[in-house]
């Protein structure tokens, strides 16, 4: 199995091709630096996200308070993970920086305050 | 002047509390100026606080940071320094009365207000382009949004736009919002783009693939159809003139149709003041201090130019502060000669337009067609510089030197095959 696609390092944006026989990387190609190749095959391997919503806050200015995981979060993980953000209520004051829940070990932070 | 309303006195008044306006008024403060920055929102920030993604910061803070995160920092510094601001206050007018008397003239709850000051910095952001200006016609729905009103009702408000969306535009904000209405459950059925390119970065053309997104290039969105909400919007694809191919319509179901087709400088309150526009920024010509063609009238961020990046946003910002004391201090930006910037092959874009050589400076700009393996050149000075990929959607920013800019009479950007 091929997989084709444009490296998101650097402004470059690399056309890469992994190459991956029974789960395991045989091939890297047309990258031009060494953290493309590592990108390339977390990539193909185990892709992650840094992830971003909004919860309800009671007492704030405004009636949500942004948030973001503090690492990226294994890509198939996602959408269970916005279900849980979703099930979130948080009272004033929030602190931008703090963290607010977490989930599997990850932190959930705050962008904004309220 | 009104005599009934209150009259207020600064050196400086930033109009705009974006980012642009606040590394204006922070600037102007640790340069010693009195200074007064107001906003109409009821908050700082601008833009900033709905755009919650991360992708800010990079070279400003060399950290990257959400847009919120960005925003509380400037804000957090501006409140440290003791810089006086206004929120809920909106700008009505400024009038320029003589190169040192500019009098600005704004409502807020307490009542209306006029300043006086020296010198205004202009950092009033950009407006949307909507669906009239691009042409799309048809029933007068519901349903019908610009990216930023879906994101502020989103991503401030918490509320849904829709849950069928169909996007017209593939640059970074589209693309962007894709991805929020996506993990929030909607289900984003097309993006629609004229280009036959994507107008993104890479990484946010991923975004489409993450979420098995179709992209239409070469596309364009003519006609919104329904009763009370959009119930469906046309499709048609066009050549490479981009010209609509007759037979090619088809048409799409969606509750919901958000127009991303690029951002305009907000300079409507200069023009009436006589400051010179800029046709292919749609923001003033400016020098390199991004002082106007009107003196004392400095201009940064969004209304100077459309920026890709906030970091430069805030750079602008510092600047036309430096220029407002400069301007201040000897009651004008003094320059020998001005050396003119003009644009040449494959350059669609630039500012500033005119540079003192007293200075290094940053020129920034905007190239008409995406090419590779290029070179930047400035045949005057016999500048070249190589660069790998060049796009449309991403703004280039180049150093000079002063003793480059004195080299020359005028300078002409252009990027060629190397
Ligand atoms: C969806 C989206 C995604 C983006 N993503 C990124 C990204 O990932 N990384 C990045 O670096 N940049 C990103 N940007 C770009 C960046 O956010 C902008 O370039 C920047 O915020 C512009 O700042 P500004 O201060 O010029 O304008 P704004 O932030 O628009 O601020 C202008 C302010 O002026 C105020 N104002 C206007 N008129 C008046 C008046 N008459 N009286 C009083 N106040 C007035 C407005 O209320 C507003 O607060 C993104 C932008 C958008 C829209």
């Amino acid at each position: 199995m091929i997989y084709r696609f444009t490296c998101i390092v650097c402004p470059l944006g690399c056309s890469i091709e992994v190459e991956v026989e029974d789960g395991k990387v045989k091939e890297v190609k047309g990258c031009r630096c060494p953290r493309g190749k590592e990108w390339a095959v977390q990539e193909v391997t185990s892709p992650r996200r840094v992830v971003m919503s909004v919860v309800p806050v009671e007492g704030g200015a405004l009636p949500t308070v942004s948030v973001k995981t503090a690492e990226p979060v294994p890509k198939e993980k996602i959408p269970e993970l916005m279900k849980f953000l979703a099930k979130l209520k948080l009272k004033a004051p929030v602190k931008v920086g703090e963290t607010v829940a977490e989930w599997e070990g990850i932190k959930i932070v705050a962008t904004r305050g309220a | 002047m009104f005599p009934e309303i209150p009259m207020l006195s600064y050196d400086v008044v930033v109009v705009g509390g974006g980012p642009a306006g606040m590394a204006a008024a922070i600037r102007a403060k640790e340069l010693g100026l009195k200074v007064l920055l107001l906003d109409e929102n009821d908050y700082l920030g601008g833009i900033l606080p709905q755009c919650i993604h991360p992708g800010f910061g990079l070279h400003y803070y060399r950290e990257e940071l959400t847009g919120p995160e960005f925003a509380s920092r400037l804000a957090k510094r501006l409140v440290e320094l003791g810089v006086e601001y206004r929120t809920a206050a909106r700008v009505l007018e400024i009038k320029n009365y003589s190169d040192l008397e500019k009098v600005v003239i704004f409502t807020s709850p307490s009542g209306a207000y006029q300043v006086w000051a020296k010198a205004v910095i202009y950092a009033a952001g950009a407006r949307e382009r909507h669906a009239f200006e691009i042409g799309i016609v048809g029933d007068r729905v519901s349903g019908i949004y610009t990216a930023g009103e879906a994101q502020t009702l989103m991503d401030l408000y918490g509320i849904m736009p829709g849950k069928e969306i169909v996007i017209v535009g593939s640059g970074d904000v589209g693309l962007i919002m894709a991805r929020r209405f996506a993990l929030e459950g909607a289900k984003v059925k097309a993006v629609v783009e004229l280009m036959p390119y994507p107008g993104g970065l890479a990484r946010n053309v991923m975004i489409l693939k993450d979420f098995n997104i179709p992209l239409y290039l070469s596309h364009k969105v003519v006609e919104v159809r329904g009763k009370g909400r959009v119930e469906r919007v046309k499709v048609v694809r066009v050549d490479e003139n981009l010209n609509e191919i007759p037979g090619s319509e088809f048409w799409i179901e969606a509750d919901t149709l958000i127009i991303s087709a690029g951002l305009v400088p907000s300079v409507k309150k200069l023009k009436k003041i006589g400051v010179e526009i800029d046709p292919a920024t749609g923001g003033p010509v400016v020098n390199d201090r991004l002082e106007t063609s009107v003196p004392g009238i400095f201009v940064a961020g969004n209304s100077l130019l459309i920026n890709d990046l906030v970091d430069y946003v805030a750079e602008q910002g510092e600047l036309a502060a430096e220029g407002a004391k400069e301007f201040i201090e000897n009651g004008g930006i003094e320059s020998r000669k001005w050396v003119k910037v003009e644009k040449g092959e494959n350059v669609r874009l630039i500012a500033p337009h005119y540079l003192s050589g007293d200075r290094d400076v940053y020129l920034y700009l905007r190239v008409s067609k995406p090419m590779e393996d290029v070179e930047l050149r400035i045949p005057e000075i016999g500048k070249r510089m190589k660069l790998p990929v060049v796009k449309p959607a991403e703004m280039l920013r180049i150093k000079l030197k002063a003793e480059e800019i004195r080299k020359a009479e005028r300078l002409t950007v252009e990027v060629v095959k190397a």
